[in-house]
């Protein structure tokens, strides 16, 4: 019999999902600037959490978490511009969550087919492979008349709100927490450590491996159908090569396979080129000097205090 | 009459034009204690990958209480019932000592994604069965007190014993031991050698020992295999080995064949 009531972990999800609506109710007064900017911190937790699940904890190294946010974007901005006119606006939300699972879904396929055939070699393969997985994807979205090509994805509606990207913030740092914090997922860290050691405990490193990857790209892709959403406007450009190192700086600088360092990281790293506007032209500088600062002090990561973890393990 | 528990059936493995091992024939009983010696280069961690599934045999088959195993891979060979222990020790170097143990148990659970997500109450129970367990491991092998240390943190022969409880909570019916005693002193390979009898005792299963010291292999095992440039040359009792003449020309070289290397 599995229990009707949320229990411990459960409960939390739970919490954190009410609050962001009940929040998000009072959204309405905040500041529109601040909220954009708000929304857009949620938004990149989910990025980096989910893939810190396949960095972190799994020890992979993939680049293409950008091009997993645009299959999303681009999916659930679709199917948006294409159903929102038959569909009654009491409906909106039901179409939304769709768009948003359609998108998912597609990222975590083509996730599943980038991960399979590349996740079976050791080593620095993923790297390279997801680089490239991005750049073809962006190359795509470029070339294709129904996404828009280079002159971008217009008039999506603005269906993402604070409470819809805070609740599925929150789902995606329950569903990586839940998953690590089990006798199954300690697997994943398992494999990170050691690979041969782990496949001689009978854990079958290519199926977490692919796990961590599937579901890394299915949050990345939520995350890019909330963008759209959010943007209301999806340009090739904003899928490349550098919003993956981005996203991979935040999981860095969190400290690897820690849940709690890579939320305050995905939050410090949205904020400081905001803060840094003033700078105008030498913001980018500011931020990556802070970035490389911050290396050089804290390699293990910022917040990573308990687990530390010693360089790549053999 | 059953099966052996391990039969090895002439197996052999080329690498390239080298011959690593050649027509092996091996059989483990169970709950047997047995070494598997020869000196550098014979062949010997070989004969164990192809046995715990790293390689596979070029010729030659390989049964585990009767069925076929040579073209399965580790993790599956652990679920049948085959762990093993590293000659350079490979803990989970971030995870903690109990983690460590915890994340072998895995492989006989059904809990798997879905329940790690949904946290059921079936799925917390078999979290505190697991938990149990691997608390009277650690107890019984005396490690409970580091329970929540990072397992690279622990003094070297304790992460040896760490390396060999994590392979027992994998429920193995043979346990491969890959130089356990290197880097042990004299006291500490004493203790080793109590601690694998106690294992075989205590869980019944057969351990198969590879191992350089002499002294330890000859202590300990019921049935000892020489190997020598990838052959088997002898197999017997441990008394039975010292004595054998072509074992000792193996370790200490003969007169005819320094007179050939001279000349």
């Amino acid at each position: 019999m599995m229990s009707v009531f949320p229990n411990g972990a459960k409960r939390w999800l739970l919490l954190g999902m009410v609050l962001a609506v009940v929040v998000s109710s009072f959204s309405g007064a905040f500041n529109r600037y601040y909220l954009g900017i708000i929304i857009d911190v949620g938004i990149n937790i989910i990025l980096a959490v989910s893939l810190n699940l396949i960095n972190g904890h799994t020890g992979q190294f993939s680049l293409g978490h950008a091009g997993f946010m645009a299959v999303g974007g681009y999916t659930a901005a679709k199917f948006s511009l294409v159903c929102s006119p038959m569909v009654p606006e009491s409906l909106r939300p039901v179409l939304f969550l769709v768009a948003l699972g359609l998108g998912g879904l597609l990222a975590a396929i083509v996730g599943l087919g980038v991960g399979i055939p590349t996740l079976r070699l050791r080593g620095d393969y993923l790297a390279i492979v997801t680089l490239g997985f991005g750049e073809i994807i962006r190359v795509i979205a470029q070339n294709t008349e129904a996404v828009g090509a280079a002159s971008g994805l217009k008039g999506i509606p603005k269906y993402t709100t604070l409470g819809w990207t805070f609740a599925l913030a929150a789902v995606t740092i329950y569903v990586v927490a839940a998953l690590v914090n089990s006798t199954y997922g300690r697997g994943f860290i398992a494999v990170s450590d050691d690979e041969v050691a782990a496949s001689s405990m009978g854990i079958n490193p290519v199926r977490y491996k692919v796990t961590a990857f599937v579901t890394g790209a299915f949050f990345a892709g939520v995350a890019g159908g909330l963008y759209a959403h959010h943007k209301q406007f999806l340009s090739p450009t904003g899928f490349d090569f550098l919003k993956s190192i981005d996203i991979v700086v935040m999981v860095i600088l969190g400290g690897m396979g820690r849940t709690a360092g890579v939320i305050i990281a995905a939050v410090l790293l949205t904020l400081l080129p905001e803060v840094l506007r003033g700078f105008a032209e030498y913001r980018m500088i500011i931020y990556s000097l802070l970035i490389v600062c911050l290396m050089i002090a804290r390699p293990q990561g910022l917040f990573n205090i308990s687990r530390k973890k010693g360089g790549a393990a053999a | 009459m059953s099966a052996p528990l391990l039969d090895v059936q002439s197996a052999t493995i080329r690498f390239g034009g080298l011959t690593a091992v050649c027509d092996l024939n091996l059989r483990i009983e169970t709950n047997e204690l047995v070494g598997l010696i020869g000196p550098n280069g014979a062949g010997k961690t070989t004969a164990f990958n192809l046995i715990s599934g790293v390689y596979r045999p070029t010729e030659g088959r390989i049964f585990l209480e009767g069925s076929r195993i040579c073209q399965k891979r580790p993790h599956q060979l652990t679920k049948l019932g085959i762990a093993r222990t590293f000659q350079n020790i490979r803990l989970f170097g971030s995870l903690s000592v109990f983690d460590n143990v915890r994340a072998a148990t895995q492989v006989h659970r059904k809990h798997g994604i879905s329940s790690a997500l949904w946290r059921g109450r079936a799925f917390r129970e078999g979290e505190q069965a697991v938990e149990r367990e691997v608390l009277d491991l650690l107890a019984i092998f005396d490690l409970a007190r580091f329970r929540d240390e990072e397992a690279k943190s622990l003094p070297y022969g304790d992460q040896r014993r760490l390396e060999i409880v994590r392979a027992l909570a994998t429920k193995p019916k043979l346990l491969l031991l890959d130089e356990p005693a290197a880097g042990m002193n004299p006291t500490e390979k004493e203790e080793l050698m109590r601690l694998i009898q106690f294992i075989k005792d205590k869980f019944h299963i057969a351990i198969l020992l590879v191992e350089h010291d002499m002294k330890v292999v000859m202590g300990i095992c019921q049935r000892i295999a020489v190997l020598e440039y990838g052959k088997k040359i002898a197999e017997g009792t441990p008394d039975a080995i010292q004595k054998d003449p072509k074992v000792i020309a193996a370790y200490l070289g003969t007169e005819d064949e320094e007179v050939t290397c001279d000349a």
